[in-house]
């Protein structure tokens, strides 16, 4: 087959597999740039011009100021706190969710579903969610990190399409022997949807895990500081000046560069380890989303 | 079947049978309540003098004051231009970004090849803001990789972050850059969706690839297409990604790059102007409201395709 392509369609061919090198060299270049430049000697990265193809030259010391920075380790700590607890309700409180509303013949399913899709469309928006969560005595603790984003209505909507596609004869012989809904839940349903619970648990901790805002908006205590909100500092308000105390005034201006780039690494390196992993399942998600719509 | 049952008792009755469903809705519907529904209810504060401590309730009410004084203000035209334009610029250069990979995946002869450049180009889409914001002040500073390339070329550097006039580029650019591949996902689902003896069809009747292309796969993914150009409209007010323009954007860049959105945030959160700010906030949201309605009723009348 391949010999009876036309001399247009091998043209095309070779542009669009061109076309797509360029696309994956634009894509993936800022992050080696930043993997370069964070193992580079900082005075000789600061002489280089033009792109990197490699360290110019090679110093851990940026790595050694980020890994002792206390306000590092605190901020990693409360990310950690914010998406394994965060996570946990939201795949809980996700799955009550799906499966309740995917049951038929309740009388008040579909009039839940409504209220509930339609604040997709229509929101308080922030100034009033702001003080309701003053209200609520939210404001600066743990909890606003966790309680105000237990529920994606997107996910919920995947997952009880998910739901609706599981066979009524897989629970009508537990319900024969008496089991209750919460065990048709979680020996039936949960368990022959272990992909989609993979993806939702993905979708779940990388929100929790680079959400900034909320930490932003309703945080001011350093000490639950997450690891995104350190990072802003750092990389935007550029301020990496508590790290150098050990660095001498003379080498702070150098340092600074590469410290940055070190940081990106640090903070991304979890999630890019994660990755190859993960991502054949999260296709799935999507394209579960995708049927409903 | 049961109509003539009175409304509690059948009420009741249901409540009993899927006792164990409603246990399981409540909790859900609790977070709805507290977290959706009550800021709903807070919004009344759009059209009240709202003193924090008499409360949400307690607080006297306004009418349409802090509406007049948005329309008044030196800022409302500014800010609707720049919301406007941002939300266009991203329709008409973001949109149709996934579209086109998505098409141009499809025509890849080799899978490897062709799932190589899918988990490579999803990669961004599960990068923080903080993270991709990061490093764009830093490639864009004066000094960063983008000026010592535009300075080998012989341009003259710039701090393009500090440019009223590259901040919509810049955003939209970087936009499509995060995320291009992952929004191809969802139309790749919708070719993978369409029926092989379409296109098998083709062939015998002589259509080459790029006929395929024009009459089999665009018009298949079309009900993809239009269904997510729909939820588009219900943006066109929200201005882009609020996280990301308040990482970026700065006192100098204002004139383009302050939106809706963030100058309600600097206005009620860092102001305290509350009641101002929630009447903008209203407001937007109505009108995004009421752009998605439009959008569906237009797009139900003259074509099939619609979202309810």
């Amino acid at each position: 087959m391949l010999n009876s392509r036309s001399f247009g369609e091998r043209l095309f061919d070779s542009l669009n597999a061109l076309l797509m090198i360029a696309l994956m060299a634009v894509t993936l270049y800022p992050f080696l740039y930043v993997l370069f430049a964070s193992f580079s000697s900082p005075a000789e990265l600061m002489q280089h011009r033009g792109l990197l193809l490699a360290p110019e030259g090679f110093s851990l010391q940026a790595y050694k100021l980020v890994l002792a920075d206390p306000m590092i380790a605190s901020g990693y700590f409360n990310t950690l706190f914010y998406v394994i607890i965060g996570t946990a309700l939201n795949i809980l409180l996700t799955s009550f969710a799906a499966y309740g509303l995917s049951r038929r013949g309740t009388l008040l399913g579909n009039k839940v579903m409504f209220a509930i899709v339609f604040t997709m469309f229509f929101s308080g928006g922030l100034i009033p969610h702001y003080l309701i969560i003053k209200n609520l005595h939210l404001f600066d603790t743990r909890w606003v990190m966790i309680l105000p984003t237990a529920i994606s209505t997107w996910n919920l909507l995947v997952m009880r399409t998910s739901f609706q596609q599981v066979p009524v004869a897989l629970e009508e012989s537990a319900r024969i022997d008496g089991a209750n809904d919460f065990t048709i839940l979680f020996r039936i349903f949960l368990p022959v949807s272990l992909p989609i619970l993979a993806v939702m648990t993905l979708f779940y901790g990388v929100q929790h895990w680079n959400s900034y805002l909320d930490a932003m908006i309703y945080l001011r205590d350093r000490e639950l500081y997450p690891l995104q909100l350190i990072l802003q500092e750092i990389l935007i308000a550029n301020s990496t000046d508590q790290m150098m105390t050990t660095v001498s005034d003379f080498d702070k201006g150098l340092v600074q560069e590469t410290i940055k780039y070190a940081t990106i690494i640090v903070a991304t390196v979890p999630i890019l380890l994660l990755y190859p992993f993960l991502q054949r399942y999260f296709v799935k998600g999507v394209m579960l989303g995708a049927i409903k719509e | 079947m049961k109509t003539k049952m009175p409304v509690m008792r059948k009420l009741s009755k249901d409540l009993v049978r899927n006792k164990y469903v409603y246990m399981m809705l409540l909790p859900v519907v609790a977070y709805y309540f507290i977290f959706s529904y009550l800021p709903m209810y807070g919004l009344q504060i759009a059209f009240k003098d709202f003193v924090p401590t008499k409360g949400i309730w307690h607080s006297d009410w306004a009418g349409f004051k802090h509406f007049v004084a948005f329309y008044d203000s030196y800022y409302f035209w500014r800010i609707l231009r720049n919301t406007l334009l941002l939300s266009f610029y991203e329709l008409v250069f973001g949109f149709p970004a996934p579209i086109v990979l998505a098409l141009l995946l499809n025509e890849l002869r080799r899978k490897m090849f062709k799932n190589v450049v899918q988990s490579i180009t999803y990669l961004p889409h599960f990068i923080s803001v903080v993270v991709v914001a990061g490093m764009m002040v830093d490639f864009l500073a004066s000094d960063g990789i983008i000026n010592q390339i535009v300075a080998w070329f012989g341009g003259t550097p710039l701090s393009y972050l500090l440019q009223p006039e590259w901040f919509r580029t810049i955003y939209v650019s970087s936009g499509i850059w995060q995320g291009v591949g992952w929004g191809s996902i969802i139309y790749l689902a919708a070719i993978a969706g369409i029926d092989p003896s379409l296109y098998e069809a083709a062939r015998v009747d002589g259509a080459g690839r790029f006929r395929q292309l024009l009459n089999i796969t665009l018009p298949g993914i079309m009900p993809t297409i239009m269904i997510l150009l729909l939820l588009r409209f219900g943006h066109l007010m929200s201005g882009g990604s609020f996280e990301k323009i308040l990482l970026l954007y700065k006192p100098t860049t204002y004139e383009t790059a302050d939106v809706i959105s963030t100058f309600v945030y600097r206005r009620g959160l860092l102001q305290f102007d509350y009641g101002f700010s929630a009447a903008i906030g209203l407001m937007n949201n109505i009108v995004n409201f009421a752009l998605l309605l439009t959008a569906n009723a237009l797009s139900r009348r003259f074509s099939e395709h619609k979202l309810w």
